[in-house]
This record gives structure tokens, sequence and C-alpha cells, in this order.
């Protein structure tokens, strides 16, 4: 059985340490070892964004990062998103806009948003569209998700 | 039961101000969504978890001549494997299980194959690890032995006398008469109104098209996963994903032999299905290994798993005639439609046949349906399963008669529009349907009646229908001191289910729908209840919400009663408050006699199941703009239009999210959605990347427009809104690209090569 | 009396005739008021005592469970259509 490594990572704003084996990916990480499932595996190749988490800023799909290469770095999952007694405007925003239906891919559509939204405060639709086409939804036809973003902007 | 008799008059609520129906409140389960603490299968965790892969075939159609699984089992790590071997032997006899009769050989044998593998990614065996990557591994080790039979891959080919056959023994079935000579043709179904060849003979105008659709798949985001647990004293338990809980434990029962009272499934939240988590896959193969092991194992897909797999849509070859005379009234209509069934017998030409002309009220109608085995995986059911395919074909043809005429092509469908009191081609009398006012609203619609008429732009309509049904449903209700409900329901909620049944009992009982905690509970803990499946969760798991609240008010009307020492026929109740009439003025409100309980008798539980037959047909009636470009041949949806009728929307941001949903569905099967084959049977573009469903820069926003026209069938006048809006699109895209191009496309999807083939660029 | 609608497909043991008036009061009864007219439907619609799978039961235009034991009202019109999926057969409760 292949050795584990120790890795130390910040996820959420927490010091988090872990072992793991170096095939695992950092979705499985979350998932598996750090019970962490906010996050989804939809495809596991990067294609459907279920598994969407920010690293160090940077919008990723978890599933093609490796545990061993969040040493040292920061991680924000869905789970870090709201605050104790209050939601963060872009979920309050899919909750209003009635921007789920199954809501497996709602994690990864949130998180994507929210770096969306870090970097472009105010995006026209076009852009969120274009952000967001690396997120699969098969339920929604997306209409109400877009919205949602708008109105999210908005707010913040 | 209500619903179970046929004669019974269903009484429609007088009162058409409703409170909570029709409003949008935030849905019961959506913090739970937003934040990442809903509970899918794959999340479910246990201690002392093991993890399940499944080992696939490689060919298409080959004989199982042995499997070695000792090297696998050797590898540490590795705790159990299964086989077909495994399973207990399957009689060749009929059980009655999902959504329709299942042949339990076939249904076993598509768990694990025994003889025969018949398409590539047939599950052969499975193993039991540590953890997930060693029972990848193992599945490496795991020798299977095959004789290489050459595969048939298309209907038309199946069909042909000489083709390979899949089944030896399998013979076709004619409304209950077996043929001689076995086939890879399962049945053959027919319908026939009038007589076609005299209406064929009164047509001014005929028109004859074949069209062909390729293999879809349902695309839900979240593959399916089984967690079983066997206790030493033979319980199991199941927690997994899936539409319907009761109906995995049927089909588990079947599978394994094993009693239905010694099976628990835990539906966990489940990421889509769309018809395609009905059938169960892994959770017997977790079963057994969890028997193995004695373990938990939790078996999970991975996404090329479940495109070669599970339940794909089929292929289907449509051949549509239509004839009209010049005012265009259609005199005749003729339909062969011919279905891959996949691997197995149970293609859904049956709701296609049922379907396909069913807007339009035909004099002389014939429908002939052929369910076919080829060598791809058994279908599965997917949004109105069938109907689009259908649809494709009669909507094409219809259009095209239209044009023929110089009629406007939503005209010509309100001049032939079928309506209460016509007979549907294959038998039955519709009862109050909207299909009409579909039409109207699509016409009157400022997208229709916008300009359209720049170069490689078009535009095209078509519409819809699918029956929906009622089945079983049960619904038990606790009402809490503080003037709250506790809603108990056995729907897995897909689109927001939970709050459009909590809304109708809340309606009942006036009070808000936040006042209401509905939860879907495991088989041991509700009533039997059909699946989330056929457009019938709010239909009829909501009828049975409002029915066991009518039994919660009933309950509370006799606590009144005693409270105030009166009779209960002189209780009322009325917007939430409880008043008594004819002398005594006492008035006390659904909450505040809630607080009362333990001083009238004690706690009131409300309940109620139904059967319901009057499942109510929908019609949409779809409208999209179109831009194709002239160099590449992609199509670009510019605008699109979907009027619904919902008979009564509940909720109607859901019912909404159902028809962009469905529509953007549709748009993928049109455009770009298909099962790419290599000649060995070999899917090609088994990943997200490559089966291209639509993403949100492919789209713009979807119009969804509602229409209301109360089914009688529901006492809020409730029809199933899921499955139709995935009818009209593709036949509407077809002849918006016809109207851009001047070339009508028959075939799906209308991806970019063939349009430049139409095109004559290629 | 109910009137069955006989099939396109089982007219051959009808001569044609596509709907036909007979007693009953339950679909029972007039599957076997049908089989003394018409020899071999019952053997088309039922197996063991119950419906075929793969057959389905309308009755005035509503969809049934498919149990024998429906009872049919004296105007009843009845269509037996080939099953379309949605359980339409006894589940295990």
């Amino acid at each position: 059985m292949a050795r584990k490594s120790h890795v130390q990572t910040t996820i959420n704003g927490e010091t988090v340490e872990f072992l793991c084996e170096s095939r695992q990916s950092l979705l499985e990480v979350l998932r598996d070892e750090l019970y962490l499932t906010g996050a989804k595996e939809g495809c596991n190749n990067g294609n459907c964004g279920a598994c969407s988490v920010i690293l160090d800023g940077r919008l990723v799909n978890s599933c093609l990062v490796l545990g061993v290469e969040t040493e040292g770095k920061s991680v924000e999952t869905i789970e870090g998103l709201a605050e104790p007694d209050k939601l963060h405007p872009i979920q309050d925003a899919f909750l209003e806009n009635a921007a789920l239906q199954c809501g497996i891919c709602t994690p990864g559509f949130i998180m994507s948003a929210k770096a969306l939204l870090d970097q472009n405060p105010n995006p026209t639709e076009h852009e969120i569209r274009y952000w967001l086409a690396g997120n699969l939804c098969r339920c929604t036809g997306y209409d109400k998700i877009v919205r949602a973003v708008l109105d999210a902007a908005a707010a913040m | 039961m209500k619903g179970a008799s046929f004669d019974e008059e269903i009484e429609m609520t007088e009162n058409k101000e409703y409170k909570v129906v029709g409003t949008r409140p935030i849905r019961h389960d959506g913090v739970d969504k937003v934040t990442g603490r809903a509970l899918y299968g794959a999340d479910f965790q246990i201690t002392g978890l093991l993890h399940g892969r499944v080992l696939r075939s490689p060919h298409a159609h080959a004989r199982i001549l042995s499997i070695d699984t000792s090297r696998a089992e050797a590898l540490p790590g590795v705790k159990g494997v299964a086989t077909a071997a495994d399973l207990p032997d399957a009689e060749d006899r009929i059980a009655d299980l999902g959504e329709g009769a299942v042949n339990l050989k076939y249904l076993c044998d598509n768990i694990f194959a025994s003889d025969k593998v018949l398409y590539k990614g047939h599950a052969v065996a499975a193993v039991a690890a540590t953890n997930p990557h060693i029972a990848e591994e193992a599945c490496k080790l795991i020798d299977v032995e095959y004789e290489v039979l050459p595969p048939v891959l298309e209907v038309r080919q199946a069909m042909e006398a000489d083709a390979p056959l899949l089944h030896e023994t399998l013979k076709t079935t004619s409304m209950g008469e077996t043929a001689d000579e076995p086939s890879n043709v399962a049945s053959h179904i027919q319908h026939k109104l009038g007589d076609p060849e005299k209406g064929f003979t009164e047509a001014e105008v005929i028109v004859e098209r074949e069209f062909v659709t390729g293999t879809v798949h349902q695309g839900y985001i979240e593959p399916h996963n089984a967690t079983a647990h066997f206790n030493q004293d033979g319980h199991l338990t199941i927690w997994c994903s899936t539409q319907g809980a009761f109906t995995v434990r049927e089909q588990v029962a079947e599978i394994l032999q094993y009693p239905i009272s010694k099976i628990k499934v835990v539906p966990m939240e489940i990421g889509g299905g769309f018809g395609g988590k009905i059938s169960v896959y892994i959770k017997p193969v977790a079963a057994l290994l969890a028997k193995k092991t004695g373990k938990p194992v939790k078996v999970l897909m991975n996404r090329t798993d479940v495109f070669e797999g599970t339940g794909p849509t089929p292929a289907s070859y449509v051949r549509v005639m239509m004839g009209a005379t010049k005012d265009g009234k259609i005199t005749a209509a003729e339909a062969y439609l011919a279905f891959e069934a996949g691997a197995y017998p149970g293609s859904p030409v049956g709701p296609g046949a049922m379907c396909i002309f069913a807007p339009y009220n035909i004099e002389n109608v014939i429908i002939d349906g052929y369910d076919v085995v080829v060598n791809k995986p058994k279908t599965a059911p997917y949004r109105a399963p069938g109907a689009p395919n259908a649809a494709f074909g009669s909507e094409s043809v219809l259009d095209e008669i239209a044009e023929k005429l110089g009629i406007d092509p939503l005209e010509i469908r309100l001049r032939n529009a079928a309506k209460e009191g016509d007979r549907r081609a294959d038998g039955p009398i519709h009862p109050r349907i909207g299909f009409i006012e579909t039409v109207e609203a699509a016409k009157s619609h400022p997208h229709y009646t916008a300009p359209n008429g720049k170069k490689y732009h078009g535009r095209g309509v078509a519409s819809g229908y699918w029956f929906n049904i009622g089945l079983e449903s049960s619904v038990t209700i606790n009402v809490n001191a503080d003037g709250t409900i506790n809603l108990i329901e056995g729907s897995t909620d897909i689109g927001g289910t939970r709050a459009s049944i909590a809304m109708q009992a809340a309606e009942v009982l006036g009070i808000p729908a936040e006042s209401v905690n509905p939860s879907v509970v495991d088989t041991n803990s509700v009533g039997y209840t059909a699946v989330t499946g056929g457009s019938r969760t709010t239909y009829a798991t909501g009828y049975a919400a409002y029915e066991a609240a009518q039994d919660v008010k009933r309950k509370m009307i006799e606590r009144a009663a005693k409270l105030w020492e009166v009779d209960e026929s002189n209780v009322q109740f009325a917007d939430g408050m409880f008043s008594s009439i004819n002398g005594k003025e006492e008035q006390i409100s659904f909450r505040d006699l809630c607080g009362r309980l333990g001083e009238t008798g004690g706690p009131v539980v409300g309940s109620g199941t139904v059967n319901p037959g009057g499942a109510g047909g929908a019609y949409a009636t779809h409208v999209v703009d179109v831009a194709v470009d002239e160099e590449t041949g992609k199509v670009e949806i510019l605008r699109y239009t979907a009027v619904q009728d919902a008979g009564k929307a509940i909720h109607p941001s859901y019912v909404e999210g159902q028809i962009q949903g469905g529509a953007v569905q549709g748009i993928g099967w049109a455009l770009n959605e298909e099962y790419i084959y290599n000649e060995e049977g070999t899917m090609t573009n088994a990943s997200f990347l490559d089966y291209r469903m639509p993403t949100c820069l492919d789209l713009p926003m979807i119009d969804a427009v509602i229409v209301e026209v109360p089914n009688p069938g529901h006492p809020y006048g409730v029809r199933g809104v899921g499955e139709v809006p995935i009818v009209p699109p593709l036949p509407a895209i077809a002849n918006a690209i016809y109207d851009a191009i001047g070339v009508r496309m028959t075939e799906l999807p209308m991806s970019p090569d063939r349009l430049l083939k139409a095109m004559g660029k290629i | 009396m109910p009137t069955v609608v006989i099939p396109p497909l089982m007219r051959n043991l009808t001569s044609g005739e596509a709907n036909i008036t007979l007693p009953g009061t339950t679909i029972r009864e007039v599957i076997d008021n049908l089989e003394s007219r018409h020899p071999g439907m019952k053997e088309r619609l039922c197996q063991e005592g119950r419906l075929k799978p793969g057959i389905a039961i309308y009755v005035n235009g509503l969809l049934t469970r498919g149990s024998l034991l429906e009872r049919v009202d004296a105007d009843a019109e009845i269509h037996f259509l080939p099953a379309i999926g949605g359980g339409v057969s006894e589940p295990s409760y």
C-alpha cells in the first residue's frame, strides 16, 4: 500500500493537517479524509465543476489537484462560505431565485460564482455565462442560476 | 383510498384564492443544499466502510468462457469479490418492478452478466477493498476469457432476419401472442383509429419522411451510488441515490431473493435522475459485497461507468406520414416507430406510440411500434420517455404540411387541436386538457410576433404531449404544539417537491409553508410510495398531503368541538381559524388549538394515501429562434419560449425550473448529444468533455410561460409538469433550422458537421 | 353494458370487429364473457388468473392498476393497451 504523506494546509481559514496517498486528489482528501462532502464528484476529470473550490484565490476543480499539492496553501470550500447565523449573499440569491433543483451542482456553482464576484463584482450576463461554462447543471437550464448571480452581484 | 375507484367525483376546492398555493416560498431543504450540508449518497459515511468497484466488459457482444478472480482476491486490501455466480438463480419469470414489468432473468443479467456480455460496459464482477484505488486495481486482476461475437448496433440492422441474435430465446410478442422464431424484435404494438387508407385518399397534401435519432443519456451530475450493510440478524440497509426507495426495495428483494421486510432503503439526497435512477445497477452489488465481507460496502460509479453501464434513452428510427386538406385539416396520420431497447427488452416505444399524435384530433390513424434489442446499454426512462423521438417526426412533418399549404404553423395546430372529449389515437378519450391554451399563448407571445427574417436566422415551433401518471403515495402529518406540522413522505425530492408537497398541506390547514417541516424518509418509516417519476410527485404525493391535511383538519375539528362542548357539526374551519356556529361564538386559530391538544385528547396524526387515476395530460408549445453559422454549421439558440399547461402551479418558480430544464435537455438532444460508437460497439465519447451537454454559455434565458387549465383529477388542479417540456425542442429546433437554411434536418443531433453537409459545404 | 375496444393486433380473434359490447360488472367478468364469444381472448390477456405483464387496462380513459377485480360501470369503455411502464402491475407494499 502506498505510503502516506503528511500535509498541512489552511481550509476555510483553519489550519488543517492530514495524511494522504500521493495519488489522492484534493477532492478525495476533502471528502474521504476530512469529511467535507460539500464538494461533489460528478466526473473526476475536470469537466463538470461540481467539485469547484478556491485554492489560493483561484478557482480550481479539486478533482484535478492532488492533496499533497495543497501543502502550505489556502483552500476555500462551500462549508466555509456562510457565517454561523447568516448565509453568504450568493447563497441567499440561489435560494430566492430557486436556482437549484437537485442541488448536486450547487456548491460548485456557488464557489465558482464567488470566485467570479471576487474579481469582477459587476459582471454582465454574458460574463457570468462565460465564467460558469465550466460548471454543468442538468436540472435548471441555467436561467435561474444566471439570475441568482446577477442578483448576488447587485446585493454585494 | 382516494382515487382507487373510477366513478369517484373529486371535490375541487371552491376557493380559487389560495393563500399558499401559487406563492414562491424558499424551499425547505434549500439552506442544506446551498451550504453543502445536504447528504447525497456518496457523502454517506459509516464505521468500517469498504469500497466497491465494478469490472465491466470491454466487448459489446461476447460469450463469457471463464472468470478467474483468484489474482484479485490475493491483492492485499481486497476483502471480497462478487460475480453472477453469487446471485440466486434467476428463474425466467416476470416480476413487477420499477416503471413496468421486468423479466427477472434480464434484470439479474444486467446486474452481472452470466452467460453473455451484451454491451461494452456490462458489469461482470465487483470487488470490495479497504479503499477505492485498491478495488480498482483488483478489478484489473480479474481474468475474464471471452469469445467475441459480432455486435448489432443499430435498430434497423437488428430487425433484419439474418442479424446476430442477442438472446436466443427472445421471440416477438404482439398483445399477448408470441412468434415462433427468435428475433431481436421483443415486441410489436399497434394503435389504429378509423380508416387511414381512406383518410389519405381524402388528403390534398401528403408528407412522408424518415427520421433517425441518436442514443442520449439522462446526464444527471451525480453518478449512481449505494452503500449496503447486513446486520447479523439479516437486516439489510441500503443508503443510496434513487428516484424511488420502494422500487429499490422491490428490485433488490427480487434479485437477491430476499424478503422485503428485511430490507430497508434509505433514500439520500439525489443529484438528478430524469428517469435514470429507477432501475438498480450497483445496489444489489453493494448488498452482495456487504453480505460476503460482513462489512458495510460503498459502491460508486465513475462518469464512464454511468455512460457505458446505465440506461440511456434509445436511438430510434421513425417514419411519419401525414395528409391534410387544403385548409389544413389533417385527414390521416401514420407512424412507424422502431426503438432500440438496448441489451434487454423494454424501450419506451409504447409511450412514444401513445404520445405521437396526441396533440391532434385525427380521425384516421395507424401507429406501429417495435421494441428492438441491440448491443448497447439497457435503456432506462428519460423524461417523457419515447415522446421526444416520436414528436421529432410528427412535429417536423406537420411543419412541412403547414409550409406547403401556406398556413401559419401555430394556426394549423389550432385547427387540429385535441380537446376534451376527443379520442386519442390509442383509444382513450381526452379529459379536460389545455393544449389549445398553450398554442394560443405561444401565438400571442411577443417572441412569436417579433420580426424574424435575417439571413441564416430562423424560427420554429413545435408542440408536445405527455400523459403523466398517478400511482401510490402516502403521507403522514404529525401536529406540533406550536402550530407547525411535521410532514412525512416517501418521494425523493429532485426538484423542490418537499416545498410543493408541503404547500398543499399548508393550504388545507391555513398555515404558512414555513410552518411545515417535510421529511423524506426510509421505507420502514412511511407508507408505500411509488417513484419520483412520470411527473407524478407534486400531483400524487401532493394529493396524499392534501388528504393527510384533511384528516388533520377533521381531527382538529373534533378537538375544537370538545373544547367548546359543542357538536362537531357546529365547528367550521376557514382561513386557519376554527369557529363555532349555532349559538356559542367561539374562535380559535389552528396554532392555538395545537397548543391545547394535550387537554383535548393527545397527539393528532393525520394520514393520506392515494392512487389517483386522473393524472391529466400535459401539453407544451415551444417557440425558438436560431442562428446558423454558415461557416462552421454551429446552431446558436437566440431566443427560446416554452409555454406549458401546468394545471395549477403550486410553486411557480419550480414549475418554471422544470420547464427551463426540460427545454435545455431537449436543446442538448437536438444539437449536440449522442453516443458515438465505433464498429466494435465502444462508445468513444464517454466523458462530459466529449458527450457535449449544454453549458450556460450555449444558452439564452429560457422564457417559461405557465398557463393553467386545472386538472379535474386533483383538488388544486395540478398537472405533472416535469416531462413534457423535453418533447417539443427537438422538432422546434429542426423547424427553426429549416426556416434558417431551407433544409429539413431529419437526423439527430443536428451537429455542425450535419449542418455543413445539409448546406452543401462539405 | 360495458364496451371493450379490441386492440388492432387482437382483431384477428374477432373477425375484425373493433368494439364489442357485452355484460360484466368487473374486468374479470368482461374478459370471461369476451372469451365465450371469441375464444382465445383470455389466453392473450391473462395468465395464471392475472393480467399478462405488458398489457394495461384503461377504463373510461383512466389507467387502472390492472386488477381483474376492478369494477366497471354499465356504460364503461374498456381498452386493453400495451403497458407503457409506470408500474401498472401490483407492487409489493
